[in-house]
């Protein structure tokens, strides 16, 4: 049995990765998932925004009162110097690379090109083996159009590309007018990989403080349905691979994107839900299903189920829709 | 040899940094102006520097400075090469130590920073008094007059010490020189070791205790052997003045620098001559050099070692044609024959007279003087004053200079128009806020300056007594000389107003020279400005023909994210205009500087820095100067007309920057002043301040309650007072029960709002059609200035609430009551504050505050204002504030006043009982004054008590009007913060707590030394980073409120507002009620935590949520009701100590410094909350055990079985 699968160019013995979480802020939970059979792992992102937030809050806190009254003219010791921004996040990744041996995958969170360049520079001389962009952009200025929307994204990943050599993987949200189109040019403008989909935190109400709360919660199998859609829609048309993320709790959601595209496929929430040793499970429960259904090799499933390998591509489209509302049955 | 590296630094780096690299142990007690010197020190420690031995110095904080010197004495004893640094009360709390060290003949430098004793007041200001206090201790006095001389005569004293076994005081001017920055050379390790001898060293240590080689010191004599033993130190003192300077001249040899015991200076054969010491000799030699440069005879001779005081030396000083001298002292020795110096100087005379050693051919004039105590400004100009007066033919003796003194008429004249400063030196005066970065700037241009070019370079910071909204002023000079001009710039060539609202409040041209730079930070361009400038402002920039340049700096902070900081877009300006530097050399050495000093902060802001640098030039202007004024804004009066004639007279004029003006006679003789002074010094800081929504808004109370300033009150009162309401006087109908029909209004003072946004942030009301609002919300402050100060009177002439009838217990209730401490200059959003605030307002009336010194003490009791307030009968709290260490004994001592006086009272009573009436004795005797309205009934009988004494003529009757008043209850509180109660205080305030007198503690724990920035003590918290525990603290927090309840007989209370209002309310209430010693220790969030202020309450909440407040009350009296003392009043744990911590930068910043030490301090204090909790629980359930009766036990025993 051949699990084996090519990611952005790196040899992952089987298509089971976790994705950017806080599981990876813990060296010691990055080796327990290396251990449970991980094969390779997504770090946490490096926020940009959070960085400079830091250095911010840093900066105003420690000047704070300073100079002001004679009698206290600092209210703390000088530190020589601090883990700001990303030294820390550097530092993790290197001692990543030395506890494991399987693909480190570091990841960049943030908007702008001209911080994001010297970050995944310095990423990849951390030692990283690629680079996840997430574009953590929700663009509620209406004065901006689609188009130059896209165009930052395609700028950021070109921008990025020319600076560094590992692989760079897109991640992206479903929020475009035309998916395959903005997938299209993100190829063309050499994403290694697109990483489908990003879940954005969704704000929540507080009704009894009347405060708008952020929320996280952890997806369900379900929500696999959107990505395994559009990577069915998008395998073989673009070069770029592909990694499913989103609703993936068991071998048989992982083999579904699979079968749809995927060349990997990301848990995070089962994970946190779970427990690491639930990643062993869901390799087990993806082998098991080959074995039992006699295929030989994960590349021999792979794109399976895609939109142009069914019998019915329309399924993938509005027809389905129709299909799917005339199934419901209501109940009285 | 090394090379030696040109620095900039001030005072007090230079003594740390020659202390650090010659000594192994520092144990030091942050006082000010000293603290900085033990924070370099163990700076440098926790960064690994070493000393000239290749080890790092163990730096230590104690409890007190008799704690340091104790430490100090022992490491001595044992053989360590050990310092301190110290000055004022801390110093006079070494001296019993230093007799023994010196004793001993053991060698030591303290390196002292000269500052006021205090007397009459306090001052944190420079001058002789604590030196000269020591002085019969046997410890060597040598004294430093500049920066560079610090550093050298550090070193020098440090040598000496070791061949001599006498003992150092190395003293340098308490801020003019601790806290001056100068250009100097910095002595290298070489010159350090080409010092120290080694062999001196090793004997040293030899002389250390150790069971290898046991000895016994430290013995009881008695009468037949201490005098001889006491006398066996004479060779030593008669060595060492030749050691001292031949030390200085073995220095002089290695640095070129020559000093000597005595140094003079000025023409050869000069008839008048000044004697001095300190910071002031470097004035006196320009005033010499200036009026010898003119023909003068003049001469200026400076003490250095000033003990072991050689005559010899001295005389040799002398030039032989002097004729008259003046010993100028910078102290006061009340009803002495004169000031020390003085004194030493007639009999060193005496002394060559009678010897045969006269260096002059008759016995000269000699008059002594005092100058410059707490820092009072010492010009060329007072120096020649003195010349002048030595002129007459009969000079004044023990005259002053420098102030008007025309009690006695001591002082004399001078001509402050008398100017010595050339043209070649550039004169810059800065104005700034604090909060704007304006000081930080000017250090880092000094530096620039001073290491960059060949020029010298000076320093100087004056900030204002306020905590919150204060004005720093910025005194730089440079120029091709050495300066010496150590006095304030009163001659500018180039003045910088960085705060454009300054110009309607100060006349900061008034220093300005002709033709001098006006650079001004405004919002206003180049074309518009000048209709925007006060008259007065106006006319001076066309009568001095100044050169006038605009910035809008405000914009181009924002523009670049840099908010309210405009501090490096003023330096850009400086540098562009002052044209100290090419343009282009001078942005590049601006930004170099940007990248030292935010380097380790991180690159965003470093490139944030830079932005605005690089935006500055674009946005300066130069204006185009008006022929004519047409101006007609004045100066505002400073305080109303109304303000009482004390206020209108003395206290307007300090809050005017006049105070040097205020002569004697107006002074107060012995430090009494007025209360209720705050609300006259209107100080419009708020930006923005809170409007109320009536509509919104529940009647809850809790935005006054938490009100650090007092400036948003809550009246409660009939609808026929709204008559003459102003239009925009906002009331709505009181919703609550107790006051049917009756009007209720919050009211904010306009011009004393902080603008800290406290009450916006607790107020539990949101608008229902927005939620962003509440009931209160922010709003720009000038808009409705004018409307809400009408409002606030109108407001104020509403009566108060009726004692009797309000409900104290309950926060709204409470809010009623009148504040009797207002207008404070704490920090905005102050978290002390609102306790003291809330006791004012429950017992103000009858309250006398004994206060610790520390933040409570300054903005309590810092002239100019105080805002201890009075009600409309003129009572109120009385307040006073002792020592640091003192301050419950001083509290205690008020209750023994108390208690006697009222037992006196009462003897009186029993006295007189058949003349007054037995009944109405009897009433005032058993009164039940446990209400408000019992006190107030009190008070009614003793107003008749006293108008029938005052118709009585027995003696009797007499004496007991003096004490009639103590028949009514008073309250004592003894306030002070962490650093008094667990540190310095506490041996006191265990002891006061055991004494079963009836007295209320309140500590406001703001866990770390909070006035004098910051430093570490036992309050405390694990992992926390403070000054001396660099690496966040080690150990667990001091449970001090435990050790209080081992006493049984004490209330303790443990209370955080911010997490619970109505215990906080209680448990105040329940301690005020005790009869007994009461200890509140109240959680004070402090801006030395490093966080957004205006959310302390939710930072209180999180604390106590986290379980590292736990809040309880253990109240004595339920134990004879045979109910649990003990209420543990927090829940157990909610959320995790990191979720606390990582939103306060003194415990996030060890994240960011140490992260894995960091997480193992987190760790420990996550185990230690939940172990305390633990305990508190059990003792909770234990203590309700022991109040359970023994039948009621062992039925619930029996029933269980």
């Amino acid at each position: 049995m051949d699990l084996s699968t090519t990611y952005m160019g790196l040899q992952l013995k089987h298509p089971v990765v976790p994705s950017a979480s806080p599981l990876s802020r813990d060296l010691g939970t990055i080796k327990a998932m290396e251990d449970a059979g991980a094969a390779a792992v997504v770090m946490y992102s490096l926020f940009e925004e959070q960085i400079a937030h830091d250095q911010k809050q840093l900066d105003h806190f420690l000047a704070q009162g300073t100079e002001s009254y004679q009698e206290a003219l600092s209210y703390f010791p000088e530190q020589e110097d601090y883990n700001l921004g990303p030294d820390e996040y550097l530092e993790h990744v290197r001692l990543a690379k030395q506890a494991t041996d399987i693909p480190i995958i570091g990841s960049l969170n943030g908007v702008s090109t001209g911080g994001w360049i010297d970050y995944a520079k310095k990423i990849q001389e951390a030692g990283a083996d690629g680079l996840e962009l997430n574009v953590y952009y929700i663009p509620t200025d209406g004065k901006y159009s689609s188009m130059e929307i896209e165009q930052i994204y395609l700028n950021d990943l070109k921008a990025i590309k020319e600076s560094i050599s590992i692989p760079v993987a897109m991640k992206l949200s479903p929020f475009f007018s035309s998916f395959a189109n903005m997938a299209k040019k993100l190829d063309d403008a050499g994403a290694d990989a697109l990483v489908l989909f990003n879940r954005f935190y969704q704000p929540d109400f507080d009704l009894e403080n009347l405060e708008v709360v952020p929320t996280v919660t952890l997806s369900v199998a379900n929500e696999g349905r959107l990505p395994l859609r559009w990577i069915a829609i998008l395998y073989g048309k673009i070069k770029a691979n592909m990694a499913a993320t989103t609703g993936i709790h068991t071998g048989i959601d992982a083999l579904k994107m699979l079968m749809a595209g995927a060349d990997v496929t990301m848990v995070c929430s089962a994970l946190l839900e779970h427990g690491v040793p639930r990643l062993t499970q869901i390799v087990n429960e993806l082998q098991q299903w080959m074995e039992e259904n006699e295929y030989e090799s994960v590349a021999q499933l792979k794109g399976s189920m895609s939109q142009k390998s069914v019998a019915e591509p329309a399924a993938f489209e509005r027809a389905n829709y129709m299909k799917a509302l005339q199934s419901w049955k209501v109940i009285i | 040899m090394s090379q030696r590296r040109k620095v900039t630094i001030d005072g007090n780096e230079a003594a740390a940094f020659v202390a650090h690299k010659t000594n192994e142990v520092c144990a030091i007690y942050p006082i000010t102006p000293s603290s900085n010197m033990g924070e370099w020190a163990d700076a440098w420690s926790a960064a690994g520097e070493r000393n000239i031995w290749g080890s790092i110095p163990d730096v230590v904080e104690l409890q007190s400075e008799g704690g340091a010197s104790g430490a100090v004495h022992g490491a001595l004893q044992t053989g360590s090469l050990t310092t301190t640094f110290t000055a004022s009360q801390g110093l006079l709390l070494m001296i019993p130590n230093m007799y023994k060290i010196a004793g001993e003949l053991t060698s030591t430098v303290f390196h002292v920073s000269a500052r006021s004793v205090a007397a009459q007041a306090l001052s944190i200001f420079g001058d002789h008094s604590d030196v000269m206090a020591v002085r019969q201790t046997g410890f060597g006095l040598l004294a430093s007059n500049n920066v560079q001389e610090v550093m050298d005569l550090a070193l020098i004293s440090q040598a000496a010490t070791l061949e001599a076994r006498v003992p150092f005081v190395h003293f340098f001017d308490g801020f003019r020189v601790s806290h001056e920055v100068k250009k100097i050379e910095e002595l290298s390790d070489d010159d350090m070791r080409a010092m120290m001898d080694d062999a001196l060293i090793s004997a040293h240590k030899k002389r250390g205790l150790t069971p290898d080689s046991p000895v016994l010191r430290g013995t009881a004599q008695n009468p037949d052997v201490f005098f001889q033993g006491r006398e066996t130190v004479n060779p030593f003192y008669l060595k060492t003045p030749g050691i001292v300077q031949n030390a200085m001249d073995k220095f002089a040899g290695i640095t070129g620098r020559q000093y000597n015991l005595f140094d003079y200076f000025g023409a050869e054969d000069a008839e008048s001559v000044i004697i001095m010491m300190g910071s002031g000799c470097d004035t006196a030699e320009e005033a010499v050099e200036f009026l010898n440069n003119q023909g003068g005879k003049y001469g200026l001779v400076k003490v250095r070692l000033y003990r072991p005081f050689s005559i010899e030396h001295f005389i040799g000083a002398i030039p032989k044609t002097a004729k008259e001298i003046a010993v100028l002292d910078r102290t006061k020795e009340p009803g002495s024959a004169g000031e020390p110096l003085y004194k030493d100087v007639v009999t060193a005379f005496a002394e060559a007279m009678t010897s045969g050693t006269m260096p002059t051919a008759q016995f000269p004039k000699i008059i002594g003087g005092r100058y410059g105590l707490s820092s009072k400004e010492f010009t060329p100009a007072m120096v020649k004053g003195v010349f002048d007066e030595l002129a007459k033919d009969k000079p004044k003796n023990m005259f002053t200079v420098g102030i008007i003194e025309d009690v006695t008429n001591s002082s004399i004249d001078y001509d402050p128009a008398f100017i010595t400063e050339g043209d070649d030196v550039f004169r810059g005066m800065f104005y700034g806020l604090g909060a704007d970065g304006t000081v930080g700037a000017n250090k880092n241009s000094i530096k620039i300056i001073g290491e960059e070019t060949d020029f010298f370079a000076q320093g100087y910071f004056v900030y204002d007594s306020k905590k919150s909204g204060s004005m720093t002023t910025s005194h730089l000079r440079f120029g091709p000389k050495e300066i010496k001009s150590s006095y304030l710039i009163n001659t500018a060539n180039f003045v910088a107003c960085h705060q454009f609202f300054f110009l309607e409040k100060f006349d900061m041209l008034k220093n300005a020279v002709e033709g001098a730079t006006f650079l001004l930070n405004s919002p206003y361009g180049p074309d518009e400005v000048w209709q925007h400038l006060p008259r007065p402002v106006q006319q001076q920039i066309i009568d001095k023909k100044l050169k006038f340049y605009v910035i809008d700096g405000y914009t181009v902070a924002n523009e670049t994210g840099m908010g309210a900081r405009v501090n490096t877009i003023m330096q850009t300006c400086f540098f562009a205009i002052s044209g100290i530097l090419p343009k282009d050399e001078a942005i590049e050495k601006i930004k170099g500087s940007i990248k030292k000093t935010y380097g380790a902060k991180g690159e965003k802001i470093v490139q944030m820095n830079f932005n605005a640098v690089d935006q500055t030039l674009a946005h300066l202007f130069q204006v185009d100067v008006p022929a004519e004024v047409t101006s007609t804004l004045e100066y505002p009066p400073t305080v109303s007309d109304k303000a009482p004639d004390f206020v209108r007279d003395v206290t307007s004029m300090m809050i005017a920057g006049h105070g040097d003006d205020i002569p004697v006679s107006k002074m107060p003789v012995d430090g009494t002043y007025p209360t209720a002074t705050a609300l006259w010094e209107k100080r419009n800081i708020g930006l923005e301040i809170p409007e109320w929504d009536t509509v919104t808004c529940i009647q809850c109370g809790k935005c006054a309650n938490v009100c650090p300033h007092a400036t948003i009150r809550i009246k409660v009162f009939p609808p026929e007072h709204l008559e003459g309401a102003p239009a925009t006087f906002k009331s709505t109908d009181y919703r609550g029960k107790e006051y049917p029909g009756m009007k209720y209004s919050i009211q904010v003072a306009p011009e004393d709002c902080t603008g800290c946004s406290l009450c916006v942030e607790v107020c539990p009301a949101k608008n229902k059609t927005e939620v962003r609002l509440k009931a209160i919300n922010m709003v720009p402050q000038p808009p409705i200035r004018e409307q809400e100060r009408e409002n606030w009177d109108f407001f104020l002439s509403i009566p108060e609430a009726d004692r009797k009838e309000v409900k104290i217990d309950t926060i709204k209730g409470s809010q009623f009551l009148q504040p009797l401490f207002e207008f404070s200059g704490a920090c905005s959003g102050c978290g002390e504050t609102p306790y003291v605030k809330l006791v004012s307002q429950l017992f103000g009336d009858r309250t006398v505050v004994a206060n610790a010194t520390g933040c409570s003490s300054i903005y309590g009791g810092n002239l100019p204002t105080t805002p201890w307030a009075k009600n409309a009968d003129g009572r109120g709290p009385a307040w006073s504030n002792s020592l640091f260490e003192d301050n419950a004994e001083f509290g205690y001592g008020f209750r023994l006043t108390i208690d006697k006086q009222t037992e006196y009272a009462k003897e009186m009573l029993v006295a007189l009982a058949s003349d007054l009436g037995e009944d109405f004795v009897r009433e005032l005797f058993d009164a039940d004054q446990s209400t408000e309205a019992g006190i107030m009934d009190q008070r009614d009988r003793v107003v008749t008590l006293k108008q029938k004494l005052e118709g009585m003529n027995k003696p009797e009757a007499k004496r007991l009007l003096d004490v009639a008043d103590f028949l009514v209850k008073k309250s004592v509180w003894i306030m002070g913060g962490d650093g008094w109660a667990y540190d310095i205080g506490y041996g006191g305030l265990d002891h006061v707590l055991a004494s079963g007198r009836n007295v209320n503690v309140l500590v406001m724990d703001t866990e770390v030394y909070s006035n004098t920035g910051g430093q570490m003590s036992k309050a405390t918290p694990l992992g926390a980073v403070a000054k001396f525990a660099a690496g966040g603290k080690p150990t667990i927090k001091k449970d001090l409120g435990l050790m209080a309840m081992s006493y049984g007989d004490v209330y303790v209370a443990k209370i955080a507002m911010g997490a619970n209002d109505v215990q906080t309310l209680r448990a105040l209430l329940e301690a005020e009620a005790y009869d007994g010693p009461s200890l509140i220790i109240a959680y004070s969030h402090c801006i030395a935590h490093g966080i957004d202020m205006s959310k302390g309450m939710d930072h209180q909440k999180a604390l106590v949520d986290s379980g590292m407040w736990p809040l309880y009350r253990y109240n004595p009296t339920h134990i004879a009701q045979g109910k649990n003392p003990f209420k543990l009043e927090s829940k157990a744990p909610k959320i995790p100590v990191k979720e606390f911590t990582s939103t306060e930068t003194r415990f996030a910043m060890l994240y960011k410094s140490k992260p894995e030490e960091a997480k193992r301090l987190n760790d420990l204090a996550q185990q230690q909350v939940e172990t305390q909790y633990r305990y508190y629980q059990q003792l909770e359930e234990l203590m309700g055990k022991l109040m359970t009766p023994k039948e009621a036990m062992e039925e619930a025993a029996g029933a269980s079985e």
